[in-house]
């Protein structure tokens, strides 16, 4: 394969196939494609066929979890991926209405990403935080009663 | 006297200068619990868990002691524990909070049910969204391991145990605990056939396995600090210890809230604790035990007889918070979710939210969930964008009374529930989203 996959990945990998049996390496498949997509920002057809090949299964094993996982991307997304709660306590906390807002304010829909591609919108089912609504996920960072104003704010900060 | 909390899993969190740190856990009497186990035969320990009357803090209330008790010790396999830290049923945020806050109560739990069980490895499955509470997790096991909590020979005994963190990836069905283990196994969520494959039998890689969800756990130093017999003396018969609660929606004041079970009325929860229903409004509905519970309509008015014979007469206000109070009145507590909606809730609305998330996580395995679960968000979108047609609220019903029982995991029951109760308790506000005249041309399936 002509794929190159940068040592400290490989070496991350690797040291992620260590918490699973030695003939279970399998299940390191989310792990791993958790590790590959913090890297690359998606999971390319290449990097299927590198993990199965990494875990002893076939493409078609890791194909159908990239499909069914909703984390997990094939296709490359903005700098920043902006998720905001969908569900029901944070709907009726203004949920809908913020989300409304940020995809006026970038010009884009639910899924969509700005031309510079710096911004990608989604939305995402129940953080676990309904006491705190509404919620929105900003990469990895975690945000908490979030207005209007508070995402202006907020996406202003994002370079 | 005002309804208290009865903070014990969550006293420590909210302290001043409290840190995720081992230092904080440890000034606080942390891992004492342990070093008392670990003096104790394993057999024993399970006789407290099982004296306690422990049920399971995830949504199906099981007995913990008796979890523990079906696990097969004699297949000459390996014994697994799972963490299940995938907590994402709508409305419920506490294993949230005690990952994020008090990351090693659930280490010191976690060991205590691992040494009780003779497991050697045990996974912390948890939710792919909470990176944070993934890392406070890898720091609190470094901690623990280098204090000797976990790791080998622990406490300097015979006794090793390693403890690992797996991250889900944002796949509601991965909750359902066979789910999990196949979500574990590097595999789609796919809920198992039970029977055969009961996880306490042929679990994680066809060997015995428990799954214990996050507050379950963090209950165990509780248990072995201060005795089954006295951890049974907290909350009601058959409904012992604490519980914390996720409140959400139309209140003054959302947040976890930690009750003796059986010990406060959900009247005292709203209006006492949570400051009552936001704006001086009246309750219109509430969901007492996450998104898939039955709702319960304010004016709604329970009577029956309790299992000891004695009768009760219950406003929603009256309805003790605990397992069999909202069994017997034909709901349940599930995972603590309490979601409250106002009397300016749109039910139609907040019912087709909650039907798109089911319809979205469906893993797509039994057919009545996959299609059913889909159809019935299609008619409440379409009910609830001026497009309802005649016979709309008959057809959802018939959808959600054809799934419950058909399908191998309780996925099934969890769609169906909120949309035959809501249906049923709301129907008018259903019927009068159809056209008076029948819609000729279309149709319903679209």
């Amino acid at each position: 394969m002509s794929l190159q996959v940068p040592p400290q990945l490989d070496a991350e990998v690797n040291e992620l196939l260590t918490h699973y049996p030695p003939d279970k390496k399998r299940s390191a498949m989310v792990m791993v494609l958790h590790a590959i997509q913090n890297h690359f920002c998606h999971v390319s057809d290449e990097m299927i066929e590198w993990t199965a090949a990494k875990l002893g299964c076939q493409p078609i094993h890791v194909y159908e979890c990239v499909t069914f996982y909703p984390m997990f991307r094939q296709q490359p997304a903005g700098k920043y991926v902006i998720k905001v709660c969908r569900t029901l306590s944070c709907e009726l906390a203004g949920g809908h209405e913020l989300a409304a807002h940020v995809q006026q304010k970038l010009g884009i829909g639910m899924d969509g990403t700005t031309p510079d591609r710096k911004f990608t919108l989604a939305w995402v089912e129940c953080l676990a935080d309904c006491g705190c609504g509404p919620c929105v996920m900003i990469n990895d960072e975690h945000h908490e009663h979030i207005t209007k104003e508070k995402l202006d704010q907020l996406l202003a900060t994002l370079t | 006297m005002a309804a208290t909390e009865r903070k014990i899993l969550t006293a420590r969190m909210d302290q001043p200068g409290y840190t995720t740190g081992i230092e904080s856990y440890l000034a606080a009497g942390g891992y004492a619990a342990l070093r008392k186990a670990m003096a104790m035969p394993p057999a024993d320990i399970r006789n407290e868990v099982s004296r306690s009357g422990l049920r399971g803090r995830g949504g199906a209330g099981f007995s913990c002691g008796l979890k523990w008790s079906l696990v097969d010790r004699k297949s000459g396999k390996p014994i697994y524990l799972i963490c299940n830290a995938d907590e994402a049923e709508p409305g419920t945020f506490k294993d949230r909070q005690l990952i994020h806050k008090d990351p090693h109560s659930l280490i010191e739990g976690i060991v205590i049910a691992s040494f009780a069980n003779d497991v050697q490895t045990a996974y912390i499955y948890i939710r792919g969204e909470f990176p944070k509470g993934y890392r406070i997790l890898l720091q609190a096991i470094e901690e623990a391991r280098a204090r000797n909590f976990v790791g080998k020979n622990i406490l300097g005994t015979a006794y090793s145990l390693e403890i690992l963190v797996h991250r889900g990836a944002g796949a509601y069905i991965c909750g359902e605990e066979t789910g999990l283990i196949e979500s574990l196994e590097g595999k789609r969520g796919y809920p198992r056939f039970k029977p055969p494959y009961f996880p306490a039998v042929l679990g994680l890689w066809m060997c015995p396995t428990i799954v214990n969800n996050v507050e379950t756990l963090c209950n165990l130093p509780v248990i072995i600090g201060m005795g089954g017999g006295t951890y049974a003396q907290i909350g009601t018969l058959n409904n012992t210890g604490t519980r914390v609660l996720s409140v959400s929606g139309h209140v003054n004041k959302p947040g976890c809230y930690e009750v003796e079970l059986g010990k406060i009325t959900f009247g005292e929860l709203i209006n006492g604790l949570c400051g009552g229903v936001r704006g001086g409004r009246k309750l219109k509905a509430l969901i007492p035990g996450g998104s898939s519970a039955k709702v319960l309509r304010a004016d709604d008015h329970f009577k029956g007889m309790r299992m000891d014979g004695t009768p009760y007469d219950w406003r929603w206000e009256d309805v003790p918070v605990d397992f069999d109070s909202l069994a017997m009145i034909g709901t349940m507590a599930g995972s603590g979710g309490v979601i409250v909606l106002d009397e300016t809730a749109d039910l139609p609305r907040a019912l087709a939210n909650v039907a798109e998330f089911y319809a979205h996580e469906s893993c797509g395995q039994c057919t009545p969930c996959r299609e059913g679960s889909l159809w019935m968000a299609k008619a409440l979108r379409r009910m609830t964008h001026g497009g309802a047609q005649k016979g709309d609220t008959e057809y959802l019903k018939s959808i959600a009374d054809n799934i419950p029982g058909r399908t191998i995991c309780p996925f099934g029951e969890a769609c169906a529930w909120p949309v035959q109760s809501m249906v049923e308790k709301f129907r008018d506000e259903f019927l009068k989203l159809e056209p008076t005249q029948e819609t000729c041309g279309v149709t319903k399936h679209g």
